[in-house]
Parts: structure tokens; sequence; C-alpha cells
């Protein structure tokens, strides 16, 4: 598989960049010398097929996997050393929910924060549309309805990365204008997002690039 | 965004999985029905003399707390593995031996304190002489708490396998044979009228060694699964 590149020339420093990643699975080599970057106020999207390797690059961006070689750099210095400062400043949502299901919308929202550091559960569940099932357990709740409390998380206090696997799944066509209206407030806010799908989002401002896995 | 105070998230790790076992009592219910039948059955099993009950008793009563609490233990991480919440664990900003410090001391709360609450009940049951009941409080107030977090280790190492449960086992009974060892000397000892002092400042040994190790290598070892 040839070397590539996502890496655009002449950009602004990049906050996230990876080196010559390479990574395998039960055996089989999902990407060699795969090199990204993603600047502040930029999004890239990783676009494959299923089975090429997007969940694994992003669990490695997000320091839960190690990839077998290669390097993954926040701010310039290598994730080793600094993995704390650098969990603090992003925000995953993987391609499982993380979703508690004896638990309301409001208390997943809740331990999240907890967790993250952040704040501003209520306001996250008014802009996702959660008022009315915000004490249901989550076992209640549709997938949909699953997904949106798992994206909410991204709105509990600002991260400057957000890192999405697929967060389009699951969601109807007003959580997904929604989701759009985030991603593009998230650039414009001078955050950089990384995301991966496998279908393309519509194509957009010049900050939005994209990477093809597994072609 | 600040790193998440460690306080914070300690305690909103800790209420959340209160909170879960709340919500779902039946699991929590199971090892310790478990604990109860071992025991009556025992007594049942053992005929209606009393004299080799009462030299088997103390025994008798930790290897059922040892076996309901491994009962238990899958629970400590495996539906957090299932649903994805352990990648949100782990890709928090807090530190990660400090959640698992509070998840094992949530699960030794909800599944460990109510064997400590039967116990005497079913030491009386089994014939155990007043004197020993104490001491056996005691000795399940030090020991049960290594047998958590012992136990937090080896579900987190075989957290993303299939049948980990079987394997739990294998890995982590070995690892209990000093608390049952001390754990049922204390109660002998107290029983036949001796000072249980020596046994229980080994199980208060193991029960710094398990708190200040433990945590950290299951973190370690969450990461490997996870990997």
């Amino acid at each position: 598989m040839p070397a590539r590149h996502a890496t655009a020339p002449g950009a602004q420093t990049a906050v996230l960049e990876a080196h010559r990643l390479t990574c395998f699975r039960g055996g089989r080599m999902l990407f060699r010398d795969l090199d990204l970057s993603v600047a502040a106020g930029e999004m890239l999207e990783i676009h494959g097929p299923n089975g090429s390797g997007k969940t694994t690059l992003l669990r490695v961006l997000c320091a839960l996997t190690e990839a077998e070689s290669g390097e993954v750099r926040w701010r310039g210095r290598p994730l080793r050393g600094q993995r704390e400062s650098y969990l603090a400043s992003l925000r995953y949502v993987g391609h499982q929910d993380g979703v508690k299901l004896a638990l309301s919308v409001r208390e997943n929202l809740e331990v999240a924060a907890r967790l993250g550091g952040g704040s501003g559960t209520e306001s996250a569940i008014h802009r996702f549309g959660l008022e009315a099932v915000a004490e249901t357990p989550a076992r209640a709740l549709s997938a949909g309805q699953r997904r949106r409390t798992a994206l909410a998380r991204l709105l509990l206090g600002p991260a400057p990365l957000w890192l999405l696997d697929e967060p389009f799944t699951a969601l109807d066509d007003d959580g997904a204008r929604l989701m759009q209206e985030l991603l593009a407030r998230q650039v414009e806010a001078g955050g950089a997002v990384l995301l991966s799908t496998h279908r393309p989002l519509a194509a957009g401002s010049a900050g939005h690039r994209r990477l093809e896995l597994g072609r | 965004m600040r790193p998440a105070p460690a306080r914070s998230a300690f305690l909103g790790m800790l209420r959340r999985d209160l909170l879960i076992a709340w919500r779902s009592p039946v699991e929590v219910l199971h090892p310790l029905v478990f604990f109860v039948i071992v025991v009556t059955l025992f007594r049942l099993g053992s005929g209606p003399g009393q004299h080799a009950l009462a030299a088997l008793g103390p025994g008798v009563l930790w290897m059922a707390a040892l076996l309901a609490t491994l009962l238990g233990l899958d629970a400590l991480f495996r539906s957090d593995f299932e649903d994805g919440s352990l990648e949100q664990i782990l890709a928090s900003p807090a530190p990660l031996p400090l959640l698992v410090a509070a998840k094992v001391l949530a699960h030794w709360l909800v599944a460990g304190l109510p064997l400590l609450i039967l116990s005497p009940l079913l030491a009386i049951a089994l014939g155990l002489p007043d004197a020993a009941l104490p001491v056996l409080l005691l000795s399940l107030a030090l020991g049960s708490p290594v047998l958590s977090l012992v136990g937090a280790i080896g579900v987190a190492l075989t957290v993303g396998l299939r049948r980990g449960g079987t394997l739990v086992a294998l890995l982590v009974l070995p690892l209990y044979i000093p608390v049952l060892v001390f754990g049922t000397q204390a109660v002998t000892a107290a029983g036949a009228g001796l000072p249980p002092t020596g046994a229980l400042y080994m199980l208060s040994a193991l029960l710094v060694l398990a708190a200040v190790l433990s945590p950290p290598a299951a973190a370690a070892a969450l990461r490997i699964s996870l990997d």
C-alpha cells in the first residue's frame, strides 16, 4: 500500500499530527506510513469503506490503542508524557455510545461532565432536544436518542479537539443538521475536528479536508 | 478545558456505580444469596454433630465469602466494556487509577459490605462461639476489600475476552490464599480463646498493599485490554 498524506500544504501550524502511523488488526494491515495533520479551525474527514481502519485510527489518535509504529503529536510534542493534558483538550465520541442504560440522560451527562471537567449539562440537553426524555433511563430511549446523548457530551465545555467516530449514525435528519451546525461552529471557533464517515459530508469551507483510507 | 479535579471525578464515578447498582438490585443480590446458600448447605450437609462444624466454621464462612465475591467480580468492568463506557473512562483526563479505585470502592460497598453485615447471622447458624464474632467481623472488614481489589486486576486483564469469567477465577483464586489463611486463622484463634492479633495484622498489611498496588495495576491492565 502506498504512503498517503493528508497534510495541508501551507496551512497554519497543526495542533494534532500523526507521522508514519502503521496499524495492524488481527494480523491484517489497516494502513501503513499514514501521515495526517489537523490545524485549529480545520475539519479533517476520514473517509473509507467498512473495515478500512477508521475506528482504529481514531482510537490511536485518542491514545486508546498503540500504533505498531509511528508517532502522534499534540501541539508539536509526542502524546507520551502529556496524556492527561491532551485528554483534557479533547472530546471523543466513539463508535459505541458509552451511555449507561440504567442512568437517565441527565445522569449520563453529569457523569461525563464530572470525568471530563466540563459543565453545562442543561444547555447540552436543550441543544440536542432531549428535554422530554432527560429523566428517562437510557434503556427506554431509541438508538438515535442514545446517539444524541453521546454527542451532547461535546457541548460540556469547549475543547480544542473533537474526535468523532461516525457521528451521524442513527441520527435523523434534524439530528444530522444539528450536528453539521455544531461542527461548523466548532471549526469557526478555532477548534479542530477529526471525524470518520462512510458517507462523505457536503464539501464545505476551506478548512474542510478529506483523507481516504483503504483505497 | 481544565483537567477534571480528581476529587470530583472520583466522587462522580463512585456515585455513578452506586446508582447503577441501586437501579439493578437483582445483580447485587445474587452473590449475597449465593453466600447464604453455600453456608446453609454446609450446615445441612454436615449432619447434626456440632463439633466438626464449629472447627470448620471459620473456613466455611471465609470460603463462601470468597466465592461470593468472585461471583460478583465480573460486573466490575464487563458492562462498561460492552457499552463503550470504558472507552470514555479511559479517554477522560481524570487519573485512571483513581477512577478504578472509585469503581472498586463502589463494588465493595455493594458486594462486600452486605456479606459483612450478614456474616454474624451465618456464624451463629454454624455454631461459632460468640467470642469469635467480633473478630470475624473485623477480619472480613479487613479482608473482603482485599478480595475486591485483587479481583479488579483479574477482571481488568480479562475484560476483553469472551469467556473471561472462568479465567478470572483461575487467575485470582490463588492470590486469595493469603487472605483465606489469615482470615480463617484469626477467627479460629478467637474461637479458641487465643489472641487473633497476628493474623489481623497480616490482613491489615495485605489491605494496605492491595490498596496501593491494585488500582494502578488494574488501570494498566485495562489499557492493555482495550488496546
